[in-house]
């Protein structure tokens, strides 16, 4: 089986925080410890829809050191293709899961003189943990935090109260914007720059420090992508000797974990680079969204990132 | 089981030995009878029962002289010992692996005691009896690297993993096959493997990093790599290379079965929790060539290695000079006979040299 190692957990705390957000609480189903993480990990979520297996990747934002129980924050997707709605609307109290280890792509650099959080919307959950792993060791460290609406808000009035010093909000509502020039501006040497949220506030802060002179070392970012659903195709495993279809709602990954081609992953979002897979041949386009590849190896058409990146054409056949 | 562990020496007069256990169960590292690098990596997940691969850290019978030979190094040398400010939380992280493996592997020599942040350690060989708080570095004697590691046999690389690259931030290096910590700190995985023939242009480095880089907690892997030492010297390092480098020239075809010792590592790989920093555990096995010719198929299969071996190779692992009175030596343990796939001795089913 691919992926991390696995654990068995039960759900013990489903508390719906907002419209759009519902924070859940998993403990061990044999009652013992879960494993320490580090802040900025994530946990990969198996959720059984029917004949379906969903794997739906989520950063941990309880405290890095406890040990009793992971929390993650699901936001409901009403487009995407119903991990989340599934979380949202089938998970009860009680219901037995699996979940892997925490694996972490989005690790504080710990030789940071300071830590600049900049979060948008739902990408404040790696931070919750990172600052209560920074809080724990006596950290330097500041939020940034842009969400659409107080109500949205998802733990500002906690964080508020907690750290009001090192918080600060904006909301898109009262067109409260974050002055990224003025902030990384104002930074002492040795900070590094951490930011969560949608695709383009990401570009923004990365071209934004970028442009300021950053190191590139300092500028860390995480964006999980969720697969997007497009038109059929099919695929030829040379490995496997296997033809398979991938449907509208799936992805490539997924089409080969349906026909029992084990292939690896760790983070099915296009970050991790663990499902790298060598293309054979191919007539026809690729629409590849990881950001894994580089732009030269896009354009190569040696490369694929199955978990998230789909094709249209005739023919492609990969080293699987 | 009770060990027993030896009273000797890795230096001076060389008391060193394995006895008929240790030799049974020594990592012999040629799975075929020739060689070449590769990326030989597979899951730490246990093996057969007492081979070094059974626990995920090895105790045997060296371990308290190990340890002792450790200290007088340290005591000579403490830059031998070195964390990077920012590792000391991996200090704690490795601390903590260790010592719970070791107190549920070896329950009868190692005790942990844990009450939220009040620890009990007892290290039963070395009379240590010790309770402290974790994560506060003023309630232990050393850093927690440092107090761990000197009570755990082999070397500790501690890799700071950031910028998709691994970074030698902190280790305990005092058993090496002629590396420094004091010269590799702070450098990264390419800059640290530069001085490595061969394995560059095959890539192997690039494979092999991508593979560490995705190391996932609860998930180690292991590996074995080997090299030559003339007598059985634990501290192999290039700050005393003018102790033991001289000691090559002293081999004699008389003396060559009892001083020639293969020198093997058993390198385990474990990512570490609170700091996701990874810990490459290089543990050192060193056997003479004379135990290792009681085992038959050791011995056929010895000198078709060392035979075959590229020029290159023999030379960065520093026996290219000695490899004529090697081969002379190890070709009367060589009947022909082919050889069984795979590392472990296979007594029952190899046959007892033909002359």
């Amino acid at each position: 089986m691919s992926g991390a190692e696995k654990i068995a957990v039960k759900v013990t705390e489903i508390v719906p925080l907002n419209d759009l957000v519902t924070r859940f609480k998993f403990e061990r189903v044999d009652g013992g410890l879960l494993p320490t993480f580090s802040g900025g990990a994530h946990t990969v979520v198996e959720m059984q829809d029917g004949d379906i297996t969903r794997l739906n990747p989520y950063s941990l934002m309880s405290d890095p050191m406890d040990q009793t129980a992971y929390t993650i924050s699901v936001r409901r997707d009403d487009e995407g293709r119903g991990g989340s709605l599934f979380m949202h609307t089938r998970v009860a109290l009680g219901d037995e899961m699996v979940i892997s280890y925490p694996v972490n792509l989005f690790s504080l650099d710990l030789r940071a003189k300071k830590h600049l959080f900049v979060a948008g919307g739902i990408g404040i959950t790696p931070f919750m943990a990172q600052i209560k792993q920074l809080e724990r060791f006596n950290g330097h460290w500041e939020l940034h935090y842009a969400c659409r609406t107080p109500a949205l808000g998802t733990y500002g009035d906690e964080l508020r109260a907690h750290h009001p010093n090192e918080t600060r909000i904006y909301y898109d509502d009262q067109d409260q914007r974050i002055n990224l020039a003025d902030l990384l501006e104002g930074q002492p040497l040795g900070t590094h720059v951490y930011v969560c949220g949608p695709k383009g506030m990401i570009e923004w802060v990365r071209n934004t420090a970028q442009a300021d002179g950053w190191p590139r070392e300092a500028i860390h970012y995480e964006e999980f992508l969720a697969p997007k659903p497009g038109k059929p195709f099919e695929v030829k495993l040379a490995v496997s000797n296997k033809v398979i279809q991938v449907g509208e709602q799936e992805s490539l990954l997924e089409a080969m974990e349906r026909e029992g081609v084990d292939a690896p992953y760790l983070c099915r979002g296009g970050a991790c680079g663990q499902c790298e897979t060598s293309v054979i041949d191919y007539a026809g386009n690729f629409i590849h969204r990881d950001h894994w590849l580089d732009d030269a190896e896009h354009d190569s058409g040696e490369k694929i990132m199955p978990c998230v990146s789909r094709f249209e054409g005739k023919t492609l056949v990969l080293d699987r | 089981m009770t060990l027993q562990f030896n009273d000797e020496t890795f230096r001076d007069d060389y008391s060193f030995f394995n006895s008929e256990r240790a030799i049974k169960r020594f990592p012999f590292p040629f799975h075929e009878d020739s060689y070449m690098y590769s990326v030989n990596m597979e899951q730490h997940r246990g093996g057969p029962v007492d081979s070094v691969y059974e626990k995920r850290f090895d105790v045997d019978e060296h371990y308290v002289s190990e340890m002792r030979d450790r200290a007088m190094v340290l005591a000579d040398d403490p830059l031998r010992c070195q964390s990077l400010p920012h590792m000391t939380l991996a200090g704690w992280d490795l601390l903590e692996l260790i010592m719970v493996s070791k107190s549920e592997d070896y329950p009868d020599l190692f005790e942990l005691h844990r009450d939220g942040d009040k620890w009990r350690w007892i290290n039963r060989p070395l009379g240590i009896d010790h309770s402290f708080t974790f994560l506060d570095e003023t309630t232990l004697p050393y850093g927690p690297m440092e107090y761990i590691t000197r009570q755990a046999q082999g070397d500790y690389a501690v890799l700071d993993q950031r910028d998709d690259n691994l970074w030698m931030d902190a280790g305990m290096i005092t058993t090496q096959a002629d590396w420094s910590l004091d010269f590799d700190i702070g450098m990264n995985f390419f800059e640290w493997h530069a001085p490595v023939p061969l394995a560059h242009e095959k890539g192997i480095f690039v494979r092999a990093l991508k593979f560490l880089l995705n190391i996932q907690q609860g998930a180690p892997a292991r590996r074995l790599n080997w090299t030559m030492t003339v007598n059985p010297l634990l501290d192999t390092s290039p700050e005393n290379y003018h102790k033991w480098g001289i000691q090559k020239t002293t081999l004699t075809p008389e003396n060559l079965g009892a001083k020639q010792h293969l020198r093997v590592e058993l390198q385990t790989f474990f990512r570490l929790p609170r700091s996701n920093a990874l810990v490459f555990p290089i543990r050192c096995y060193l056997c003479s060539f004379q135990d290792l010719m009681s085992v038959p198929k050791w011995g056929r299969r010895l000198h078709r290695v060392i035979r075959d071996l590229p020029d290159e190779l023999a030379t960065y692992k520093g026996f290219i000079d000695n490899r004529p009175m090697m081969l002379d030596y190890l070709a009367a343990f060589d009947d022909g006979l082919l050889t069984s796939p795979g590392i472990w001795p296979d007594l029952d089913t190899e046959p007892a040299l033909q002359k």
